[in-house]
């Protein structure tokens, strides 16, 4: 194993970086940009059974050190991805990839598990119980520890792979969620999700995303995030992924400290579509020089 | 798609709130009329994306209007200031299509990128009508520009306190081959129900990241979802669907 390679339940990574779902569509628009091989994996864009639009227009808003997003998990659902997007994929990056996958209904999640679990270019599920942004399901599996356990239990009866749940910050205490997802056989965690929020436009005095509230994410919530690895990560066996606000290799160290095995990337891909390269670039260096020991 | 490091060679008003800022820095991605770039502003964390009014080599001209936070800064900036871009967003305008007599129909702040079309389509040789519309006589930017091109040029003032008064709809030559529009969408639906020829029609939305992977921009069209700043900000007429 190289310096920078970290085992993610099983599975060995080159490197801890990961961009976050979401961010990262399925990766084609990246591979056109930078050889994606280099990453650790990617989270592909959160998946559901059936194709969705998503919420309307305006989606996106700013705040200072982030944004905010009402994007409502638009895909083109789980057959199409594993008809085009993944063999799309298979010729730009030779890696396992993370699937990340959102429903309405636990039938929905074990619906689109059971499919994705048969592709071998599937190495992780990454069950999104955190969707702020979306009526039914989401985030309301992940804002308690039954529904969240429940869906997990669901999830891992119909697959062999590893199951990774994405949690919400979005409730009174995440450790005892994680916990939940823990004892009902999840083999990872990732934290966090976006943080609710909203911002209003001052010249109509209307919200500025349409659907009123979105998610926050940026810089701005590195520290909430860091804070739920830390709590997490003490309070589980299985390995954290931390996530929020991520931005440079320090950022990056500073997860594992707090007790992250790997960590995503989300935002910043945006910002700087080359974010996740030159954090890969700028890591061994930063870890020597924080002296810091995998 | 580009990162690149721009330098601000001017910054200047042309009117009350429109700015015109020219760049130098290399432009070898903006392939099409209609692209966009999006800048990296300090002390904003997303990118403004602002079309493409023209570029010439290394030269890459931008003009926008304030109209908040990001727009506001941009005025701000001086000479020989350092600004990082993503340049060659967008699908842009198919020229190929516009037949020997093409109309442009731009208002407002959509009048920019018809310049660059404006003027690769005088170059291949085309009869260019332009038709430009602003409120008043104060907002009116570019006329002399367009003509300098060789293009007939008319300009609608809302109030009619310049050129002929009404909106663009109002002063459609008789005879056109085909249509390319930019502006506010009002316009955009009057100039789709009024121009009976086809046409391509440029969108604005709130984007994330500008280069089609955060969905942020998404519309419906009757070919399927499309991105505004990936498979846009260009679309054919005959694939829009109006929902706002």
């Amino acid at each position: 194993m190289g310096k920078m390679s970290v085992d993610l339940c099983g599975i060995t990574l080159d490197n801890p970086v990961i961009p976050a779902s979401g961010t990262f569509g399925y990766g084609l628009e990246f591979a056109e940009l930078y050889d994606i091989n280099i990453l650790g994996t990617f989270s592909f864009k959160g998946t559901t059974k059936e194709p969705r639009f998503g919420n309307p227009t305006p989606r996106i808003a700013e705040c200072a050190s982030g944004m905010l997003n009402a994007v409502g998990l638009q895909n083109p659902g789980v057959e199409h991805v594993i008809k085009y997007e993944l063999p799309a994929l298979k010729k730009v990056f030779a890696k396992k990839v993370m699937a990340n996958i959102s429903g309405s209904s636990i039938e929905d999640y074990v619906y689109v598990s059971e499919l994705l679990d048969r592709e071998d270019q599937v190495g992780w599920l990454e069950i999104n119980i955190s969707c702020p942004n979306v009526k039914a399901g989401g985030m309301g599996f992940g804002t308690s520890a039954e529904s969240a356990a429940a869906v997990t239990k669901a999830v891992k009866a119909v697959t062999k792979k590893p199951v990774i749940m994405k949690l919400s910050p979005n409730v009174t205490d995440i450790v005892s969620i994680a916990k939940a997802c823990e004892d009902a056989g999840a083999d990872g965690i990732c934290a966090i999700n976006t943080l609710l929020g909203m911002r209003i436009d001052l010249k109509t005095g209307k919200p500025v995303i349409a659907n009123v509230t979105g998610g926050v994410s940026g810089p701005c919530v590195f520290p909430v995030a860091l804070r739920a690895v830390y709590q997490i990560s003490r309070a589980v066996k299985i390995p954290v992924i931390g996530c929020g606000g991520v931005s440079t290799a320090e950022d990056v160290l500073e997860m594992m400290y707090a007790g992250a095995t790997a960590v995503q990337v989300g935002a910043a891909n945006l910002v700087d579509p080359f974010a996740c390269k030159k954090i890969i670039e700028e890591l061994p260096e930063v870890m020597d020089r924080y002296k810091f020991k995998n | 798609m580009k990162d690149v490091v721009f330098t601000v060679s001017d910054n200047i008003k042309l009117t009350e709130h429109v700015y015109k800022m020219t760049l130098c820095g290399d432009c070898s991605d903006i392939l099409r009329p209609g692209q966009f770039v999006n800048i990296k502003l300090d002390g904003l964390y997303l990118r403004r994306p602002i079309s493409v009014c023209d570029r010439e080599g290394d030269a890459l001209t931008l003009i926008y209007k304030v109209v908040g936070k990001g727009t506001e800064q941009m005025s701000t900036i001086k000479q020989g200031e350092k600004l990082p871009l993503l340049t060659g967003l967008g699908n842009g305008y198919d020229i190929s299509v516009s037949g020997q007599k093409p109309l442009l129909l731009g208002g407002g702040v959509g009048v920019p990128p018809l310049y660059m079309l404006a003027k690769e389509l005088v170059k291949d040789g085309k009869e260019v009508s332009v038709v430009l519309g602003f409120n008043t006589k104060d907002e009116v930017f570019y006329e002399d520009e367009f003509k300098a091109l060789g293009c007939s040029v008319t300009v609608t003032t809302v109030d009619g306190s310049y050129g002929k008064k009404g909106f663009v709809t109002d002063a459609l030559p008789e005879e056109y081959s085909y249509y390319y529009t930019c502006g506010p969408l009002p316009m955009l639906k009057a100039v789709f129900n009024s121009c009976k020829s086809s046409g391509q029609l440029s969108f604005e939305e709130r984007m994330g990241c500008g280069f089609g992977a955060c969905m942020g921009c998404s519309c419906r069209t009757i070919t399927g979802y499309k991105r505004i700043c990936r498979d846009g900000p260009v679309l054919y007429k005959e694939e829009i669907l109006w929902e706002k």
